[in-house]
C-alpha cells in the first residue's frame, strides 16, 4: 500500500529529495560557486517532472487515505507551475549573479517552494493543504529577503511574513471550524457530510475564513495590500517568480477546495468569490494608474488579473474552471515576457524601474519595443491577441452561469486597465525625447520576451491546444 | 464559365486599382478592359447556349450560423443570362469608350493618375452588379445591391475636387439608404418567417406566406404583401422611382460613361430585375403589384414632364431614364415580367447609346453641357449625330404600326402599353401614352437643339468642336446595332405568346396559372396598338414646331405660363420639399445631439469619469497603500468582517 502511495506522489518526493541533497552538496561542497550548476539542475529537473506529469494517465488516483489526489486537474496545474518556475529560474539567473545574490540556497528554496505548490494542487485534505501552503510560503518569505543588505528587500520580506502569518491564522481558524462541524479533514468526507446534513453555519464560517486566507495568496482585494510593496522590494527575478507559479498554485488550490470539499453548495461560495473578483479587478485597474514604478505597476496588474481568473471560478461550472486555467496559463506566459523585459531595463549599467525610462524605446530598440507592445496589448485584452481570449473565456463562463453583472464589471475594469498598459506603449513610441535605455546583451531574456510576444500572436490560431487540455482538467475537478 | 464571367471584372478591378503602379497606367486600363471583353464574350456564349434550366454553381460557403446558411453561388437561369449580356456588353463598351472620354480631364492635373482608379471602379461596379444578378440567396443579393451602391457613390463623386459631385454622390448614397432599409427589413422578415434565405426555399414558401399574417409596426400584415412591399421599397430607391428619384438627376455629376453604364443601363434597372426575380412572390400579392403599377405610371409621367424643360443634355436623358424605368415597373406590376425584362434589355442599348452619344457631344464641345449653347452640330459631329439619331428613333418608338417591325423601343414600349390596357389598368395606359408623347417631344427637342439650327453660345467652342476618336465611336456603332435590332430579334421569346414566354424563361419567371396577359395583349383593339405611335408623331410634330419652325414659341409659352414652367423646371419642387421636411429637421436634430448629447452628455460624462473620478479613486488607493503593516492587517480584518457579514446576512447562507 505504501509503495503505491509513494509512486503516486513520486514527483513531489523526487523534487523534495533533490532539494535536500543539493542542500548537502551546497553546504559541504563549493557553497555559492555551485549556485549556477544547482540552478540549472533544478530547472532541468522541473522540466523533466513537468514532462513526467504530462505523460501520466488522466485517471484519478488517491494516495495516503485520500489526502493526496492525482487527477487531470492536478497534472495540468503542476505542469504550469513546474515549467514557469523553471523558466523564471533560468531567466533571472544572470541578474541574480550581477547583483551578487546568486547564492546556492536560491534554487533550493525555489525548489522547496515548488514542492509546496505541487502539494497544494494535489491536496485532498485540509492538513495537506496547510502543509503545502506553508512550505511554499516559508520558502517565499526567505527568497523575498534574499538581498538582506537592502532595507527594502528585508522590509518586503518581513511585511510578507507578518501578513502571511495573519492569513495563515485565518485559514487555520477556518479549517478548524470546518473540522469541528464536519468531523473530518478529508475533502471527500466534508463533501459527503454537507450532502447528508446540509450546510451548517459553522461550515459556512469555516469556508469564509479559509477563502479569506487563500485570497491573501492570490492577492485578491482586500487581502492584496502586501503585493505592491513585496513586488517592489524583492529582487526582480524573485518578483518575476512571485508573479507566476505561486499564483497558479494558489488559484488552483481555491478551485480544489471549493469544488472538492464544497462542490455541492456552489451558491455559498460563488458569491464570495464573485465579490473578491469584482473588487480585485477594479482596485487593481484603478490603483495601477497611479504607479510610476513598473514593478509596482505589475503588482497591481496581477491583482487585476487574479480578479479575472476568480471570475471564472465564481461561475462555479466546469467551463468556469476551464476558463480560469486557460487564463492562468496565458497570464503566466505574458508575465514571463514582461519580466524578461524588466530584467533588462538598465541605465548606465544600473537597473531602473521607472516607466518613463522607456521613452522612445522604439527608436533605439524597435524589436524589443514591438514585443513589449504586443504583450501590453495582450495584457490589456485587446483582440485578436491571446490575452483577449483569456478574458473572453472567463467572462463567457460567467455569462453562462447567469452572472452577467460580473462579466459587465469585468469589461469595464478591463477598459480602465487598458489605460496604464497603453501608457507604456505611448512612452515607447510617442514619449518625450530622452537618452535611450542601455542596450543590454541578454540572449535569454531577449528570446523569452520575443517568444512570449510571438505566442500572444500565433496562439490566436488555436491557443496551442491549451483550452482543450484545460477542459479535460476542469472535467476532472468538476463532476 | 459563369465563374469566369463573374470573377474577371473583380480581377480587373484589383489589378488596375491596386497594381497599376506595377503594370503601368496604360496597361492597367487595357487589362481591365480586356478582362471585361472576355467576360462579355463568355456571357454571350452562355446566353446563346442556355437551355432555360436553372443551374446553381456553388463557389463557397459564405455564411453558416445556426439556420442562417448562405452560399456564394451563381444562379444561372434565363433571367440571369439576360442580365449577364446586358451588364457585360454595356460595361465592356463603356470601358472601351472611357479610353477616349477620360483621356484628358480638366478636373485633374496632367501628372495625376486618375485613369486606373476610374477603370478599377468601373470593373468593381460590374463585379458587384454581376453578384447582384447571379445571387442565389437574399444576402448575396444584398451584397451585390450594396456593392453597386458603393461603386455608384465612388463614380458619381469621381471628380473629387468638384463640390457638387461630392454632394451628388452623398445624395445618391443617402437616398438609397431609405430604399435599402426596406430591402433589408424584407430580408429579415423573410428569414424570420421562412427560416432560410435561399431563393428556392423562399419561392417555395410563397403560397404559405400569402396565407400568413405578421405583426409589423403595430399592424397586422399579410406576410407576402409585407415582404413584396418592402422589396419594392428597395427597388424604388435603386431604380429612382417617384419619391426616391431625386438622386438620379444629380448623379449626372459623374463622368458621362458612368451615367451610361450605371445610371441608365444597369444599376438603375436592378429594381426591375428584383421584381421580376421575385415573380413567384409577386404573383400572390395583387395589392402590392397594383401599387407598383401606380408608382411606375406616375414616375413615367412625372419624369417625362420634367424632362420637357431641362436644358442640361445629360439631365434630359436622366429624366428620360427615370421615365422609362417607370414603364418597366408598370409592366412588372401588371404581371408581364418578361415584357419588363424586354424593355430593360432594349432600353439598355439605346439609352447607353444616347448617353455615350451625349458624352461624345460633350467631349467634342469641351465639356459644355447646356443645350442652349449647342446648335448646328450635325456638320461638326456627323457620326455622333447619326448615333444619336438612331437612339432617338429607338426611344421614341419609331416603327411600322400594327406590326412588329421597328426600332427596339418601338417594339418593347408598345408591348408595355398594350399589356397595360389588356390588364385593365386603363389609367396606366393613358398615362403611358401621354408619357410617350412627351418622350418623343423632349427627345426630339434634344436632337433639334443640339444638331440643328444655328450655333449658339461660345463661338470659340463651336469652332473647335471636333468629332470624337474611334474608341468612342466604335461602342456607339455596336450599341446602334442593338438599338435597331434587339426589339425585333427578341420579340418572340419575350412577348411572342404566353407559351413561348413560359417555355423560354422556364422556372426563372413564375406566372400564375391564370396569368394569360401576354395573350390578351395581342388582341387589344387596333386603336390601342396605334396610340403610342400617334403620340410619338404628335410629340415629334410639336418639337419640330417649337425648335425648328418657330423658335421663339417656347420662350413665349414660358412667359405666358410662368407658374407651370417654373414648376417643371424645378422638378415639381421635390428637392425643396425634401430639404424642408427631411434634411433641415434631420440636421437640426443632428446638431442638437452633437452639441448637447455627444458634446455635453457623453463627452462630458466620459471625460468627467476618466479625468475626474478615476484619478480621484487612484489617489485614494495610493493613500491606502501607506506602507504600514498594521494598515494592511487592518484592511485584511475589515475584509474578513465584510465577507462573514455578507455570508451570514445575505448571500448563500439561506
Amino acid at each position: 500500500m505504501i509503495g503505491a502511495d509513494l509512486t503516486t506522489a513520486l514527483p513531489e518526493i523526487v523534487l523534495a529529495l533533490f532539494a535536500m541533497a543539493m542542500l548537502m552538496v551546497g553546504v559541504y561542497g563549493g557553497k555559492d560557486k555551485l549556485a549556477e550548476p544547482i540552478l540549472y539542475a533544478t530547472s532541468a529537473l522541473m522540466v523533466m517532472l513537468a514532462l513526467y506529469a504530462g505523460a501520466q494517465s488522466l485517471d484519478a488516483e488517491t494516495a495516503f487515505n485520500g489526502t493526496y489526489l492525482k487527477d487531470g486537474f492536478a497534472q495540468f496545474a503542476k505542469m504550469l507551475i513546474l515549467v514557469s518556475a523553471a523558466v523564471v529560474l533560468v531567466m533571472g539567473k544572470s541578474v541574480m549573479a550581477e547583483t551578487g545574490l546568486l547564492k546556492f540556497e536560491y534554487p533550493i528554496l525555489i525548489a522547496l517552494s515548488v514542492v509546496g505548490m505541487m502539494l497544494m494542487v494535489s491536496a485532498g485534505d485540509l492538513i495537506v493543504l496547510y502543509m503545502g501552503l506553508e512550505l511554499q510560503s516559508l520558502a517565499l518569505y526567505v527568497v523575498a529577503t534574499m538581498n538582506r543588505d537592502s532595507t527594502r528587500s528585508t522590509e518586503a520580506g518581513l511585511k510578507y511574513f507578518i501578513l502571511g502569518a495573519l492569513a495563515s491564522g485565518l485559514l487555520l481558524y477556518g479549517a478548524s471550524l470546518t473540522y469541528g462541524y464536519a468531523g473530518t479533514t478529508v475533502f471527500a468526507g466534508i463533501l459527503s457530510t454537507i450532502s447528508e446534513d446540509g450546510m451548517s453555519v459553522g461550515l459556512l464560517m469555516g469556508l469564509a475564513f479559509m477563502l479569506a486566507g487563500l485570497a491573501f495568496k492570490v492577492s485578491a482585494v482586500p487581502f492584496h495590500m502586501w503585493t505592491p510593496d513585496v513586488y517592489e522590494g524583492a529582487p526582480t527575478p524573485v518578483t518575476a517568480f512571485f508573479a507566476t507559479a505561486p499564483k497558479v498554485a494558489a488559484m488552483a488550490l481555491i478551485a480544489r477546495l471549493v469544488h472538492d470539499a464544497f462542490g455541492t453548495v456552489p451558491g455559498d461560495w460563488s458569491q464570495i468569490v464573485a465579490l473578491l473578483a469584482a473588487a480585485s479587478m477594479f482596485v487593481g485597474a484603478i490603483a495601477a494608474i497611479g504607479q510610476r514604478d513598473i514593478k509596482r505597476l505589475m503588482a497591481y496588474s496581477s491583482i487585476s488579473h487574479m480578479g479575472f481568473a476568480l471570475v471564472g471560478l465564481a461561475a462555479g461550472t466546469a467551463q468556469g474552471v476551464q476558463g480560469m486555467l486557460v487564463y492562468m496559463a496565458i497570464y503566466v506566459t505574458m508575465n514571463i515576457g514582461v519580466f524578461a523585459f524588466i530584467l533588462t531595463m538598465r541605465r548606465d549599467g544600473k537597473p531602473v524601474t521607472d516607466i518613463a525610462e522607456m521613452n522612445q524605446l522604439s527608436k533605439s530598440e524597435p524589436l524589443r519595443a514591438l514585443a513589449l507592445l504586443v504583450l501590453m496589448f495582450s495584457l490589456a485584452g485587446v483582440p485578436p491577441l491571446v490575452g483577449f481570449f483569456g478574458k473572453f473565456y472567463v467572462l463567457w463562463a460567467a455569462v453562462n452561469a447567469g452572472m452577467t453583472w460580473l462579466a459587465i464589471a469585468g469589461v469595464i475594469a478591463s477598459v480602465i486597465g487598458a489605460f496604464y498598459y497603453l501608457r507604456i506603449v505611448y512612452y515607447m513610441y510617442f514619449g518625450a525625447e530622452s537618452e535611450p535605455l542601455d542596450t543590454v546583451r541578454a540572449p535569454v531574456q531577449g528570446t523569452l520576451l520575443v517568444a512570449s510576444a510571438m505566442i500572444m500572436v500565433l496562439g490566436v490560431i488555436n491557443l496551442f491546444g491549451i483550452d482543450a487540455m484545460a477542459a479535460l482538467a476542469a472535467e476532472a475537478l468538476v463532476r | 464559365m459563369a465563374t469566369i464571367v463573374l470573377l474577371a471584372p473583380l480581377l480587373g478591378a484589383i489589378l488596375s486599382g491596386l497594381f497599376w503602379r506595377v503594370t503601368g497606367e496604360k496597361a492597367a486600363q487595357v487589362i481591365a478592359t480586356g478582362l471585361l471583353f472576355l467576360s462579355a464574350a463568355l456571357s454571350w456564349v452562355i446566353f446563346l447556349t442556355h437551355d432555360g434550366a436553372v443551374e446553381q454553381i456553388t463557389l463557397m460557403r459564405w455564411i453558416d450560423s445556426g439556420t442562417l446558411v448562405g452560399d456564394w453561388a451563381i444562379r444561372l437561369d434565363r433571367l440571369t443570362a439576360v442580365m449577364l449580356i446586358v451588364i457585360t456588353t454595356v460595361s465592356a463598351l463603356v470601358h472601351l469608350y472611357s479610353f477616349g472620354y477620360m483621356a484628358h480631364d480638366s478636373h485633374f492635373a496632367d501628372d495625376e493618375s486618375y485613369r486606373p482608379r476610374f477603370f478599377a471602379y468601373l470593373s468593381l461596379f460590374t463585379f458587384a452588379m454581376l453578384m447582384l444578378v447571379t445571387a442565389d440567396n437574399l444576402v448575396q443579393l444584398f451584397f451585390g445591391w450594396e456593392g453597386v451602391g458603393l461603386a455608384s457613390y465612388l463614380l458619381i463623386g469621381f471628380y473629387i475636387r468638384k463640390q457638387s459631385a461630392g454632394a451628388a454622390a452623398m445624395k445618391a448614397f443617402i437616398v438609397n439608404r431609405v430604399g435599402d432599409m426596406g430591402l433589408i427589413i424584407a430580408l429579415m422578415v423573410t428569414f424570420y418567417l421562412v427560416d432560410s434565405i435561399a431563393y428556392d426555399d423562399v419561392f417555395a414558401a410563397a403560397p404559405m406566406l400569402a396565407e400568413t399574417t405578421v405583426s409589423f409596426l403595430w399592424t397586422e400584415w399579410n406576410a407576402a404583401n409585407l415582404i413584396a412591399f418592402l422589396l419594392f421599397v428597395g427597388a424604388m430607391g435603386k431604380s429612382a422611382q417617384l419619391l426616391l428619384h431625386t438622386w438620379l438627376p444629380d448623379a449626372m455629376e459623374g463622368p458621362t460613361p458612368v451615367s451610361a453604364l450605371i445610371h441608365a443601363a444597369t444599376m438603375v434597372t436592378a429594381g426591375v430585375f428584383l421584381v421580376a426575380r421575385f415573380s413567384p412572390l409577386m404573383e400572390y400579392t395583387p395589392d402590392v403589384t397594383a401599387f407598383i403599377v401606380l408608382v411606375g405610371a406616375l414616375t413615367a409621367f412625372f419624369a417625362a414632364t420634367v424632362g420637357l424643360v431641362q436644358n442640361d443634355i445629360k439631365r434630359v436623358i436622366a429624366y428620360s431614364t427615370c421615365s422609362q424605368l417607370g414603364y418597366m415597373f408598370v409592366a412588372a406590376g401588371i404581371g408581364v415580367y418578361s415584357v419588363a425584362m424586354f424593355h430593360l434589355l432594349t432600353h439598355a442599348f439605346f439609352k447607353a447609346m444616347l448617353f455615350l452619344g451625349a458624352g461624345s457631344v460633350i467631349h467634342g464641345m469641351h465639356h459644355e453641357q447646356d443645350m442652349r449653347n449647342y446648335g448646328g452640330l450635325r456638320k461638326k459631329l456627323p457620326l455622333t449625330y447619326w448615333a444619336m439619331l438612331i437612339g432617338t428613333l429607338a426611344i421614341t418608338g419609331v416603327g411600322i404600326p400594327l406590326t412588329t417591325i421597328g426600332f427596339a423601343g418601338f417594339v418593347s414600349k408598345d408591348a408595355i402599353i398594350e399589356s397595360a390596357f389588356a390588364a385593365g389598368t386603363t389609367y396606366a395606359f393613358w398615362i403611358l401614352v401621354l408619357a410617350a408623347l412627351m418622350t418623343s417631344f423632349y427627345s426630339w427637342r434634344l436632337m433639334f437643339m443640339t444638331f440643328f439650327g444655328t450655333p449658339r453660345g461660345d463661338k470659340h467652342t463651336h469652332e473647335h468642336a471636333h468629332e470624337s476618336p474611334l474608341v468612342m465611336l466604335a461602342p456607339l456603332a455596336v450599341l446602334a446595332v442593338g438599338a435597331v435590332l434587339s426589339g425585333m430579334v427578341f420579340y418572340g421569346p419575350f412577348f411572342g405568346s404566353t407559351e413561348a414566354v413560359r417555355e423560354y424563361f422556364g422556372a426563372s419567371i413564375f406566372l400564375a396559372e391564370e396569368n394569360d396577359l401576354i395573350h390578351d395583349a395581342h388582341y387589344v383593339a387596333k386603336w390601342v396598338k396605334a396610340a403610342p405611335f400617334v403620340a410619338m408623331l404628335i410629340g415629334l410634330g410639336l418639337a419640330w414646331l417649337f425648335y425648328i419652325r418657330a423658335t421663339d414659341l417656347p420662350k413665349r409659352l414660358a412667359e405666358t405660363f410662368p407658374g407651370a414652367y417654373n414648376f417643371l423646371l424645378n422638378k415639381w419642387y421635390f428637392d425643396e420639399i425634401y430639404d424642408a421636411v427631411f434634411v433641415r429637421p434631420a440636421k437640426a436634430i443632428g446638431t442638437f445631439l452633437w452639441k448637447k448629447g455627444d458634446g455635453g452628455t457623453i463627452d462630458g460624462g466620459i471625460n468627467g469619469l476618466a479625468m475626474g473620478i478615476i484619478p480621484m479613486l487612484t489617489r485614494l488607493a495610493g493613500r491606502a497603500q501607506s506602507g504600514f503593516v498594521y494598515h494592511y492587517a487592518f484592511a485584511m480584518v475589515l475584509g474578513i468582517v465584510a465577507i462573514v457579514s455578507f455570508v451570514t446576512l445575505g448571500g448563500g447562507a439561506n
